[in-house]
Formats: C-alpha cells, structure tokens, sequence
C-alpha cells in the first residue's frame, strides 16, 4: 500500500464520521419525529443537491462532536449563490459550542461580503452552558450572530426555516430574519422552556401553547409560514426567493408573464353597499398571475392581507384589506403585520400595490390601552417612507386614518386609483351624519319624519364625498373600471421601473415602535 | 364540542342559527355590527348548536362566546 493512499484513507476515516453526524438514537428520534437529518435538508434545499461546505472539520479531535453540531456551506438556490448555516440536532440537540458560534459568523461574513441571501436551519436546543464562556459574552460570541443579523438586514434576504426548537437566546435568529418558516408540531420558539417556567414563575403550560409554530404563526406573529412537513418549508423558502434579488443592489426578476385564475369579475365580486362583507382574496385571484401569491403570516391578523405576487411576471408586494375579517378594520397587530412587509418589500425593490377598502383604524379602550396609536404610526411611518412604486387602489371605502395607512394621496403614491366604488372621507355616512346632527335628530319626536331627516343627510354626504367630485378636485389621479385594473397596474408598474427617489440628508428617523 | 367566540367587539346584527342546527366548518352562525360593518363569524368546525349564547341587539366584547356547538 502506497503512502498516498495511507493518509486519504485517514481523510476518509474522519469525513465519513463528519458525515455520520450523531449518534445512531438520535437519527432513529429524528425518523420518528418526522425530521430529516441536516445533510438531507441541506441536499434539498441546494440546486441538484450540491454545496461546499467551510469549517467541516471544526471540533473534529472532541470525537463526539462532528463539524460541532452545526453545517455552514454555499450553493446555489434558482440558481443564485446563497449561504446557509443548519442546525445538526443529533449532536448535543443541536446545542452551540464555541466553534459552533464561530462557523455561524463567519458563514454569515461570506454572505455579506459577496452580497448573496443567507439562510438560518434552525432545529437548536440553544448554548452549551459547559462552554459559556467560550461561545456566550465575548466579542464573537453569540451576540455577534444578531449583531450581523441586524447589520445585513435590509442588505441581503435573510431567511429562518424553523424544524426545531429555537431557545432562549438563539430564539433571536428567526426574529431578526426576514422571514420565518415553521414546520407544524415541530418548531417551536421560547425564551423559556415550560420546565424552566414552572420552576421561576409558577405557571403550568404546554410547549405547543407557549411557544409552538401554529402559536407563533396565528398568536403571536414570530412566524409567518406554517408548513406541514419539513420538505414543504424547504420548498417554500426556495419559491420565496424567486421574488428577492441577491442584495438590495439589484432588483427583482421579471418571469414569464401567466394569465390570472378563471374566475367572477371584480365587477361581481366587489359588492356597493360599502357596509357588505365580500372575500378580498377572490379580488387578489383577478389581479395577479395564476399560482404566483405567496402570502406571508396568513392565519395572523387576517383583517389585513400582506402577500407577494406577480402582475405579468413583475414582482410585487399587495397588502389589502380583507372585509370578510373583522370588517377589514385596522388592529394593532395588523398594523404591525403592513409595517413589516413594506419594509421588507421596500428593502429590496418590491413595488407595493395597496388595495383599500377600510373603515378605519379599531376604537374603543381595549386597543387605546394596548396602544393601537403608536402602532397605528408604525404603519404610516414604514409605508411613508418608502421609496419603491407604490400604486394604492382605493377599491371601496377609505375612511379617516385608514387612508392615511393604505397609502392615501398624502404620501406620495406615484398613483392613486379609484374604482367607481371607492368612497373616500373622514368616516362614514352613517358615522358623519350621526356625529354632527345627533342632538338634531334626538330631537325629532316623529319617526317618519327622523328617518327622512336621517335619509336626506346621508344623501347629502354622498354627494359632498361623490368619487367623481374627488377626481374633479384631482384627490383621486384616475378613476378606472374594475375589470380594467389587472392591465392598468400592470402597465403602470412597468413605466415606474425607473423612479428613484432620494431621501432627505440625515442619520435615520425616530421610528415610532 | 367547540365555542364560536366573537372575534372583535360589536354588536350582535343577525342570527343565522338556532339550537339543534346541523353547521358546517365555513358556515356564518352570527352577524355583528361593528363599526358600521358586517362582521360574518363562520364556525370554524362542523357539528350541532347546543346552545346560542347571544340575542340580536346584544353587545358582545371580542372572545365572547356566541355559540356553542356539540
């Protein structure tokens, strides 16, 4: 036997223990929880399977520790270089040495030297307190994982498949991604496990009540996709990131254009009465290309639908009122559900289409005390400040602050369409007549002659707020057909290809939070 | 058995339903009134309604139970 062959086969000996991850138990856990070993995540999400992999070696001389529980690698993804780092939940469950934290920054530090998108397989029991102080406190401890995190963010799509659990400290990645996958019954999010919140605060829970994916996607909004099976989130982060550039840099791709779903006209699906509830997504099914919507935190604050798509294979980021959900009324977390999506569309080139049919923002002392104000604002501030095309499409009603939040003509749409059905005002008919002739109609005693009094006001308002009178006034920039509006969107996103808009001088705004 | 709660405060615009009724997942049991729309609330599984809990006119607070099916 020749020499050569003596140190591959050494070579061999250690990469196929890499390659083995953990013990043969912990595989046979992850067959009987559903889950796929890390390689095999790892070989569907890449093109044909295939990666290089960096730090294959790290704590290799431990023994029990292959490549420290965690794979870092490039590929390719649609084609386009992506970096990803995956969580191996068959050493220590996943669990971070110092190596471990190490491989994560510095995959992260090739993904934003090269300006590519990175990607987070999270499946982690968190720190391993034995090595504290080697991969916690220090200037490339953990804390330096989130520090990149926020530093990329808005510079290259950061993406969490969530298979796992995702503890504690390590629970950040996925809130400071862009977008977070979780696999039903598996994922789970928590800064402290049940065990740990019987033992410090008394309470008896379960960790799908406290910190499971169908929680954090319908409850809490820490999750935005909830998947059945593991194969299904590595399918969906792969189609999310047709819509995405690389970087912030470029600019979306333009597909082949496909025709929208067969289905009623808008004209049939839209009712007049202003007040009727009828289903938003049938109207998005007219709009967009058949099979391109990819709605982002679905069961969550379904009152307001946030999703991307494509208009004759140009991208685009909708964000619409639902009035089959609570009237289409704005809540807190709706609120917060639009402010980060039009962050996220505006970061990397999405153009944003508002469809409003809104009555306003939620009142009464539950969302007061819960601060539905300030939430309110974080709205308004991200869908003012961005700079992306922005067509808002007033579809019924658009009535006080809620036209403000869907992107009224104040904040500078590069259109503002009206369907014939839009009705844009302060509040309401019902609302306005009641609020400035209330003590007039209390006092008559008649109650014919009240609810003629009632009736003549009303159609006194309507015309005051009549569409044509606010295209006359130029408030309204075109009034278009419901069945025209597929076409005029799309033409239109095309022609604003080229807007750029530069920012006033200065450091960043005071956000309102 | 499941609890059909409202799912913001309002007040209670229509009846659909009455005790004994067959539902099915999808179905509006009950119309609230709230600022000034519709609110259709839809049973979320099928079964019977053994009980409803609300009568129109009521003012229900958001997580009110309005219906109760077997």
């Amino acid at each position: 036997m020749s020499e050569q062959t003596t140190y591959n086969e050494r070579l061999t000996a250690k990469l196929d223990g890499i390659f083995a991850g953990g013990q043969q138990k912990y595989h046979e856990k992850l067959k009987e929880t559903n889950k796929l070993f890390v390689r095999d995540r790892l070989e569907l999400l890449f093109d044909n399977g295939e990666y290089e992999e960096d730090g294959r070696f790290a704590n290799c001389e431990a023994g029990d520790l292959p490549a420290d529980g965690v794979v870092t690698a490039m590929g390719k993804v649609n084609g386009q270089m992506v970096c990803v780092m995956a969580n191996d939940s068959t050493i220590k469950a996943g669990s971070w040495g110092s190596r471990t934290v190490e491989k994560i920054i510095r995959i992260q530090e090739v993904a934003e030297k090269n300006q590519v998108p990175m990607l987070y397989l999270v499946d982690s029991a968190g720190a391993r307190i034995t090595d504290q102080l080697e991969m916690f406190p220090g200037r490339r401890g953990a804390g330096r994982i989130f520090h990149n995190q926020v530093r990329m963010s808005g510079m290259i799509p950061q993406i969490c498949l969530l298979f796992g659990p995702s503890a504690a400290g390590g629970a950040y990645i996925p809130a400071f991604c862009d977008i977070v996958i979780m696999v039903d019954g598996n994922a789970s999010m928590y800064l402290g496990s049940p065990r740990m919140a019987e033992k410090v605060i008394g309470e008896k829970v379960s960790l799908e009540e406290m910190g499971g994916a169908r929680m954090h996607c319908s409850v809490s909004g820490c999750g935005d996709v909830l998947v059945t099976t593991e194969e299904e989130a590595i399918s969906e982060a792969r189609r999310y990131l047709t819509y995405f550039p690389a970087s912030f840099a470029d600019k979306p791709a333009v597909i082949n254009p496909v025709q929208p779903k067969e289905g009623r006209t808008l004209e049939a699906i839209i009712p007049e009465n202003q007040n009727a509830p009828f289903d938003m997504y049938e109207a998005i099914d007219q709009l967009i290309d058949e099979g391109s919507f990819f709605e982002i935190k679905k069961l969550f604050a379904q009152e307001l639908i946030t999703g991307l798509a494509r208009m004759d294979g140009q991208a685009v980021g909708i964000i619409a009122n639902q009035p089959k959900a609570k009237g289409g009324v704005l809540f807190i977390d709706s609120a917060d559900k639009a402010a980060k999506f039009i962050n996220l569309c505006d970061a990397f080139s999405i153009p944003l289409l508002f469809l409003a049919d809104v009555p306003g923002f939620m009142i009464g002392t539950k969302v007061e005390r819960a601060g539905i104000i300030r939430h309110g604002a974080k709205l308004i501030s991200a869908m003012s400040s961005a700079t992306v095309p922005k067509i808002s499409v007033v579809v019924r009603k658009a009535y006080g602050a809620g036209l403000y939040a869907m992107c009224g003509p104040a904040f500078e749409p590069d259109v503002c369409i009206a369907l014939p059905t839009a009705q844009i005002a302060v509040m309401g008919p019902e609302a306005a007549v009641n609020a400035v002739y209330s003590n007039k109609i209390e006092a008559i005693e008649d109650s014919k002659e009240r609810i003629q009094f009632v009736k003549e006001k009303h159609d006194e308002y309507k015309k005051e707020i009549d569409i044509y009178k606010l295209a006359s006034e130029m408030i309204v920039d075109e009034i278009v057909a419901p069945s025209d509006l597929r076409t005029v969107i799309t033409k239109r996103l095309a022609y604003y290809d080229s807007k750029q808009i530069l920012m006033p001088y200065r450091k960043h705004p005071v956000y309102p939070v | 058995m499941g609890e059909i709660k409202a799912s913001m405060a309002g007040t209670v615009f229509r009846v659909e339903v009455k005790e004994g009724d067959a539902v099915t997942a999808g179905q509006t049991v009950i119309v609230l009134e709230s600022m000034k729309m519709e609110i259709p609330i839809d049973a979320e599984v099928s079964g019977a309604v053994a009980e409803v809990k609300v009568n129109e006119g009521d003012f229900v607070n958001e997580e009110d139970v309005l219906v109760v099916l077997a």
